[in-house]
């Protein structure tokens, strides 16, 4: 009976990840606004940079930053 | 074991949904579009049988997209009476945002308007800006993807190959 109701559990949770796959990421031609300045990371580019400037002259780090761009895969 | 045999059943059963779209490659035949223009008109890759198509995907708020304009006015100009026809999708889903980009890049070419998105996703466009270089018989050519420094030349030489066929 348990075993039963575990493995019917199982099953439910399985089914239940097939769903994630309706949740499509936004396509190329969708991304209008994940390209907004106020969606990126760092709204200004200037700023961002110039930050990113002292960290790599004064500590030697660099990166890990996310990728640039303004959300078409493009830039 | 038929425990496990039935578990690979639904691991595979839930990994289906999970395959994804087909892009429209060289040597393929560019899936058909009718397309309205700011002013209305129907524009169709049918009615340009004949002529070489620079089909291009572009949206205001890609960057790329606006470094290609200037360029695609260019051989609008120099090969547009050669027999080339520009057509340039608008994916923009507020047609105001293309009208102000066109406002500050104006185009003199083709434009066509694609809000819902069906025809980007016909040919499973991977990135902003795509284009695809259509011959005469309405086969792809060439696919471009992204618009870089040294694209021009050799675009432009694939689209004098094809006006030289034609």
């Amino acid at each position: 009976m348990i075993a039963s109701i575990t493995r019917s559990l199982c099953v439910a949770a399985l089914l239940a990840t097939a769903g994630c796959a309706t949740l499509n990421p936004p396509q190329p031609w969708e991304k209008g606004d994940l390209a907004k300045r106020e969606m990126q990371f760092d709204p200004n580019p200037l700023d961002a940079k110039a930050t990113q400037h002292i960290y790599t002259s004064k500590e030697g780090a660099g990166g890990g930053y996310g990728i640039g761009g303004g959300g078409c895969g493009c830039n | 074991m038929t425990d496990i045999r039935f578990l690979l059943c639904v691991l595979v059963w839930g990994a289906l949904p999970s395959t994804s779209a087909y892009a429209v490659d060289v040597g393929e035949h560019a899936p058909s579009f009718a397309l309205p223009t700011a002013a209305g008109d129907s524009v169709s890759l049918e009615r340009m049988r004949g002529r070489v198509v620079y089909l291009d995907f572009w949206a205001s708020w890609c960057g790329p997209c606006r470094r290609s304009f200037p360029w695609m006015n260019e051989m609008q100009r120099r090969y547009g009476d050669k027999g080339l026809s520009i057509v340039a999708i608008n994916v923009d889903k507020k047609q105001a945002d293309a009208t102000r980009f066109l406002r500050e890049t104006p185009a003199e070419f083709t434009v066509v308007y694609d809000a819902p998105g069906a025809i980007p996703a016909a040919y499973a466009v991977k990135g902003m800006p795509s284009s695809y270089l259509i011959d005469t018989s309405g086969n792809v050519v060439a696919v471009e993807q992204g618009f870089r420094d040294q694209s021009p030349a050799a675009l432009e030489q694939k689209i004098r190959a094809l006006i030289m066929a034609r």
